[in-house]
């Protein structure tokens, strides 16, 4: 996973409440593979009418030609689904961080998981933020090892998990460090084998 | 045993004790995953183990359970379109490749995942369950640590059978006294998330708590612990009681004789401690409940029925007044118009949240000798919710009424399978999600009980079920 330390770029303003998972994947693309590509299904019913054209004032699409790596939105963003493939669309489209209020649990993991950053404000910074990029045509800087984002003149802090910090500050990948304690999961089987025989299926019918 | 351990702690701190195999510097835990259930999304995660060459870890305790993408109208996969065929296919050959059990499509025991486990007797109190599925809380009412995951974590579940996480806080919600008649789960939940928002559980593990939820039988608790994600929650759970004991109780996997007086022994202990802390506590008077129905976009859009739809205009945070005129727009609703008047298209029965069969029983009492004036489907949980439900006759009071009786799956509440509700067309539902396009694109969905539900499709509008019922009488 790309390590994510200091990042300067462009940002795109979503200035609407509980972004769903839903919304930022619609079920019915959910079927491909990873490899395919998630980046062209972000946000798919907002960004193209019934017949399938574009609609021209929706931000995502004249700020996909200037390479905005950030989304700033409102609260609630990424509830719902579990689904990975929200994060998926939003990573293979070109972010790499989402400023918001708050987030969905699972969504924020799994954004942790695939090295985008969600950055939280408040919801009076939020505002400002959006207001911001109404007129400043500045960048936006997002400084994970400081918390602070950096827009026009003004700072503003965030918040993250420090085990999230982290993770993303180095690029880390759970599974191998999981991996090498094999040892304490097997001893834990084996003294929890011991006191919950119950939890055991091995022995059930098919 | 050290001295933390005999402070007074709640029930989500012993569950999550005992599944703790080792703590990292940083305050992350490895916790050991009793259960984990797949489905036909999961198949990015059997994707990450085939390039790393690997093979689930532990299978025995890995379940696969088709439900998404099942069609509800055939038998035969042949009849339905290919790519749907082929998702339900994909999950076949991991579970095979992987040894794992697969409550498969032709399974007679297949249904939804959430419905599948209690009923099979694989959700028991004290465990700690994983899905690649938001959903997952459902399980939290036997008491279980339950939780939804995303594709890297079921990934590192099926490599390892473990998982990191960091301890969320702990929020209580009492709901004491008697709710009144007609007032189901459903209402008490849709309540709940109306009253903290929902993201008002973000970060937090909700232990349900007081006499209402105790009175709740456990299919009335499966609805309410599958609801908490929808106010943010990571899990929602009830402690086990002698409820719990009985619905357990001869249940195919779960344990028997000898095993399970001493598993009923152990989680005799689960319950919160007298003066164990919560981070927040909440309180609801059972008797304020009133049938609620959502109007908007988000589950926390949410009003008793004899509300009106809110006026953007008296709003004073304006980031509020902006989403409640987003969501009128898009369900193209009026400012302050009265909740009992708006015309519904057609109704649906059926999801996680309420498709079992006191659910069906509920709407089937409301809809016995009357007619639909809208079209519906209705969906069990299970394919043995089915067939309960067709021994009771409810199936023959459904078709009477003019709604389709279908198979079972997660049908209407997702549309992966392709049962839709058309664009701009407004939708009754027992399901969890108001979302936009949630139930299709442009697709407009109000959630509430299942009896509310049946209320609705015999009047065409939302109504209050009450009215009916007296009537019933
Ligand atoms: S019924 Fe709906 S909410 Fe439940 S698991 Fe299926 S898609 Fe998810």
């Amino acid at each position: 996973m790309k390590p994510f330390d200091i990042l300067t770029t462009s940002a795109c303003a979503l200035p609407l409440a509980s972004i769903d998972t839903d919304q930022l994947i619609p079920a019915r693309f959910m079927k491909r593979s990873r490899a395919d590509g998630y980046g062209q299904f972000l946000l798919y019913d907002m960004r193209y009418d019934e017949s399938g054209k574009p609609r021209p004032d929706f931000p995502l699409h004249a700020m996909a030609s200037q390479g905005a790596e950030v989304l700033v939105t409102r609260r609630n963003f990424g509830a719902g689904s579990s689904r990975e493939a929200a994060v998926y669309a939003l990573v293979d489209f070109g972010f790499r961080c989402v400023i918001a209020p708050s987030f969905g649990d699972i969504f924020a993991s799994n954004a942790v998981n695939n090295g985008l950053l969600p950055a939280k404000v408040s919801e009076a910074d939020a505002e400002e933020i959006l207001a911001q990029l109404q007129t400043v045509s500045a960048a936006i800087t997002v400084d994970l090892r400081e918390s602070l984002i950096r827009l026009g003149n003004r700072n503003y802090s965030f918040t993250i998990d420090p085990i999230w910090q982290l993770k993303l500050l180095n690029g880390w990948d759970d599974l191998d460090l999981t991996l090498s304690l094999k040892g304490d999961i097997v001893g834990f089987e084996e003294r929890d084998g011991g006191d919950r025989p119950w939890v055991r299926l091995a022995d059930r019918p098919a | 045993m050290t001295k933390a351990a005999r402070q007074p702690r709640t029930l989500f701190d012993k569950v999550w004790d005992l599944h703790v195999v080792t703590e990292r510097e940083d305050g992350a835990v490895l916790l050991y995953i009793d259960r984990h259930l797949v489905h036909e999304g999961s198949f990015h995660a059997f994707n990450k183990l085939k390039d790393r060459g690997a093979r689930v870890s532990r299978p025995d305790l890995t379940i696969g359970v088709a439900d998404h993408y099942v069609p509800t109208r055939t038998r035969a996969l042949g009849e339905i379109a290919p790519d749907i065929a082929g998702m339900i296919r994909q999950l076949e050959d991991n579970c095979r490749a992987n040894d794992i059990r697969l409550f498969g499509f032709d399974d007679p025991r297949q249904g939804i995942v959430h419905v599948v486990g209690p009923e099979q007797g694989l959700t028991l109190p004290g465990l700690t369950m994983v899905c690649g599925d938001s959903h997952t809380s459902t399980h939290g009412a036997f008491g279980a640590l339950a939780f939804g995951i995303g594709a890297s974590e079921v990934a590192h579940v099926l490599l390892t059978q473990c998982l990191w996480q960091k301890r969320p806080k702990r929020m209580r919600i009492t709901v004491d006294g008697v709710t009144a008649p007609g007032i189901t789960a459903k209402d008490i939940a849709l309540s709940i998330i109306a009253t903290i928002g929902a993201d008002g559980a973000q970060g937090h593990a909700i232990e349900y708590a007081g006499s209402a939820i105790r009175a709740l039988s456990m299919e009335g608790r499966l609805t309410l612990c599958n609801l908490a994600i929808e106010s943010g929650a990571r899990c929602g759970m009830i402690a086990p009681d002698e409820t719990t004991f009985a619905y357990v109780k001869g249940r195919p996997f779960a344990p028997e004789t000898d095993m399970l007086d001493r598993a009923i022994a152990a989680w005799r202990n689960l319950p919160t401690d007298e003066g164990a802390t919560f981070d927040r506590e909440i309180m609801l008077r059972g008797m304020d409940i009133a049938p609620t129905v959502t109007w908007g976009i988000s589950p926390e859009d949410a009003l008793p029925i004899g509300a009106c739809v809110p006026d953007p205009a008296d709003l004073e945070d304006p980031s509020r007044a902006s989403h409640v005129q987003e969501a009128l727009d898009y369900m193209g609703l009026t400012p302050g118009q009265a909740l009992d008047t708006i015309r519904i298209d057609r109704v649906f029965i059926g999801s996680c949240t309420n498709s079992r069969i006191e659910d069906l029983r509920a709407a089937a009492r409301v809809l016995a000798s009357r007619t639909a004036r809208v079209p519906g489907l209705v969906s069990p949980g299970s394919h043995l919710v089915k067939q309960q439900a067709e021994q009771e006759g409810l199936d023959r009071i459904f078709i009477a009424a003019g709604l389709d009786w279908v198979g079972s799956g997660c049908s209407m509440c997702v549309g992966m399978n392709g049962d839709l509700v058309p664009s701009g067309e407004r939708c009754a539902s027992t399901t969890n999600r108001n979302f936009k396009g949630r139930q299709g694109p442009g697709a407009r969905t109000h959630l509430m009980s299942p009896a509310m539900v049946a209320a609705a499709a015999v009047t065409g509008h939302l109504t209050d079920v009450r009215v009916l019922m007296r009537s019933n009488a």
